[in-house]
């Protein structure tokens, strides 16, 4: 897994609140074996009409907004646990999404790729999309080890809670296999005590 | 000895799971019973063959083949080359692996949670995952049952445990006497209607008073099913006789001794009498109607009589412009083409015995077209042995073979864009049931219903 320790980057803001994964990576896109080029249909149905010709009116088309921060409204990750939510949205470019709430097999499966879930309150989040809204150059600052997120230029700045654990996991690149294979033993002591393997 | 602090069913079941606990951060998870299929297993066998790990319990998984397989003509070589590649490399993973397999063909197979239960799979007191955020279905069992992500799904072959937080827990209480023509998935629609789609984020839950003790298990089955819809990781009932008399002498099902043992173990789990919940709601069973959805959302429900509501915010202005929909409106009369009885909510013998009582001797609208999908082979055999499909046929549906199918259209069985359907499934996002496919979820009574009807109707008709 790639470390994250700190982004520079401007922003895409979608709005939208209780963004599913369907959306996030439409099912028909699910019948593939590996974990290469979801990013070409991320938010397909939403990117692109039926002809595949894409739609204007919708942020990731539009060349005003870019960055690898994509910041989204409330509930974000919510419905099917599909992990190939998170390797759309990583393999498009995003290192970070911000909102003000996520679901939780999302931010699980975002977490064991990379891709920091950072949460905010529903006030912040609002005044990140109204500065957005001004200045779609500013550049927001996310510091993993101090666990901050601030907006160049404003007094936008805020701390944000992440499991330590997990922080650990981003800023090292592990991952959560190493560390179960290591506990073997004390698995296989849990097993025998509780006849659990059958 | 001191007394122990009460404990909840959820708690019981977790603690009893724990391996091991990081300072400050999750815990290692035993998990009993790894539920796989074809769509979220592959990178996950890629990546322990990439890292030379071998997969660690292999008699804990059991596989089927049930997102992405045809309703028709099971039999014949799939047409799709991706989803046939993908079948392929299930059965190669599972080969490889010594992995339990109720494939293509196989008569076990069928939809991952409706299996896993009709073969006595899942037990009471159990931890169960599988990379399907309906694995909560299983904790109608009162077992720990919840969805998880594909790097998960890796982290469980080669420990057969997970790296997690304990959630909170929360309880839904609803008692009371049921409304005539409310099933199982109106209750859970209700309840989804009334608290949100997030409000069970973070959380585990329990459902618990009369409504669910008198329940069927496929009625629970259809309520835990559900939770991930309200957020919550997953959704249990207490284990009762119920569960027992289901489970008893099924494929899997303990015998002799082992079953009395596991039976007295089982009828410890139920929330002690003073537990305290994290969150706690409660409803009354006779404020319970028969529901529809109206939106993009599984909480965007409403009583079949009632007007859509009116709200301001985006968002949910969003949902009804793609729906066609407008504030206030009534649903009574909307004429819907497109009604789907299957998915791993309701895809039951009880869903369908339930559909041919209704249909039995009508005919449905020349408008309509109608599918039922049985949840799995057995339940197949089932609508042969007592005769359901000839009342399906005689009314002119069209009965499939066992898969996902229309739930989430992964296969041909798609709804063209901007049709109505009305569906037995459990969501209803945007193009879930095919691209610009407009869904309102309802219980199998009224997707029965609308099929004779051609359009909604109020239940009190009938």
């Amino acid at each position: 897994m790639e470390k994250f320790l700190k982004l520079q980057s401007t922003a895409v803001p979608l709005s939208s609140e209780n963004i599913d994964t369907d959306q996030i990576i439409p099912a028909r896109f699910l019948k593939v074996t590996n974990k290469i080029g979801f990013g070409n249909n991320l938010f397909r149905d939403w990117r692109f009409d039926k002809n595949n010709n894409p739609i204007e009116d919708f942020v990731l088309n539009n060349k005003h907004y870019q960055g690898k921060i994509l910041v989204a409204g409330d509930n974000f990750g919510c419905g099917s646990s599909r992990e190939h939510a998170a390797w759309a949205i990583t393999d498009y470019g995003f290192k970070v999404i911000v909102s003000s709430y996520f679901a939780d097999i999302f931010k699980e499966n975002a977490l064991n790729n990379g891709l920091l879930t950072l949460q905010v309150s529903p006030e912040f989040l609002k005044n990140i999309f109204d500065e957005i809204a001004k200045n779609n150059h500013a550049k927001f600052i996310v510091d993993l080890q101090n666990q901050t997120i601030e907006m160049e230029d404003t007094n936008l700045k805020t701390h944000f809670e992440i499991d330590a654990y997990k922080k650990v996991c981003l800023i090292n690149g592990y991952d959560d296999i190493d560390f179960l294979i290591s506990k073997k033993e004390k698995i296989e002591a849990f097993e025998m005590q509780n006849n659990f393997n059958q | 000895m001191h007394k122990n602090k009460p404990k909840t069913l959820f708690d019981k079941v977790w603690d009893s799971h724990v391996v091991d606990t990081i300072d400050n951060g999750p815990q290692v998870l035993y998990i009993d019973k790894h539920l796989i299929h074809e769509v979220t297993s592959p990178q996950a066998f890629e990546e322990l063959e990439q890292r030379k790990i071998s997969i660690f319990r292999p008699n804990q998984i059991i596989a089927t083949a049930d997102h992405n397989v045809a309703t028709i003509n099971q039999h014949l070589p799939i047409k799709d080359d991706l989803s046939r590649q993908q079948i392929d490399q299930l059965t190669e993973n599972c080969t490889k692996n010594n992995i339990e397999l109720y494939g293509l063909g196989h008569k076990y197979q069928g939809i991952v949670h409706v299996i896993a239960p009709e073969l006595g799979i899942t037990q009471p007191g159990m931890t169960i995952v599988c990379g399907d955020s309906h694995t909560s279905t299983h904790g109608a069992f009162g077992a720990i049952a919840f969805g998880i992500g594909t790097s998960q799904v890796a982290q469980v072959f080669a420990s057969q445990c997970l790296l997690i937080n304990k959630p909170k827990s929360l309880r839904v209480n609803v008692n009371g006497e049921l409304n005539k023509n409310v099933s199982p998935k109106d209750v859970i629609l209700y309840i989804i209607s009334k608290i949100g789609t997030n409000s069970g984020t973070g959380y585990f839950c329990e459902y618990a008073g009369n409504v669910f003790a008198e329940m069927s298990m496929e009625g629970r089955m259809t309520v835990c099913n559900m939770s991930i819809e309200m957020g919550a990781r997953g959704g249990m009932i207490a284990p009762d006789q119920t569960t027992f008399d289901y489970i008893k002498d099924r494929k899997f099902a303990p015998i002799g001794q082992k079953w009395l043992d596991g039976v007295a173990h089982w009828k410890t789990l139920p929330t002690d009498q003073d537990a305290v919940f994290d969150k706690e709601y409660h409803f009354d069973a006779s404020d319970i109607s028969p529901m529809i959805t109206f939106g993009t959302n599984p909480g965007m429900g409403i009583k079949i009589t009632e007007k859509i509501p009116a709200q301001n915010d985006n968002s949910f202005l969003k949902s009804l412009k793609y729906m066609g929909f407008s504030a206030n409106e009534n649903l009574i009369g909307t004429p819907i083409n497109y009604v789907f009885i299957g998915s791993c909510t309701n895809a039951r013998i009880e869903d369908f015995r339930i559909v041919a009582s209704y249909i039995k001797g009508k005919q449905k609208a020349i408008n309509v077209n109608a599918l039922i999908v049985p949840g799995s082979q057995l339940v197949a055999k089932q609508i042969q042995d007592e005769q359901l499909s000839e009342i399906f046929e005689n009314a002119g549906f069209q009965i499939r073979q066992p898969g996902c199918s229309a739930c989430l259209a992964m296969n041909d069985d798609k709804i063209p864009a901007n049709e109505y359907c009305v569906s037995t499934s459990n969501r209803n996002f945007e193009g879930r049931q095919g691209q610009g496919a407009r869904t309102l979820l309802t219980s199998p009574l009224v997707a029965a219903t609308v099929a004779i009807a051609g359009k909604i109707i109020d239940l009190e008709t009938i």
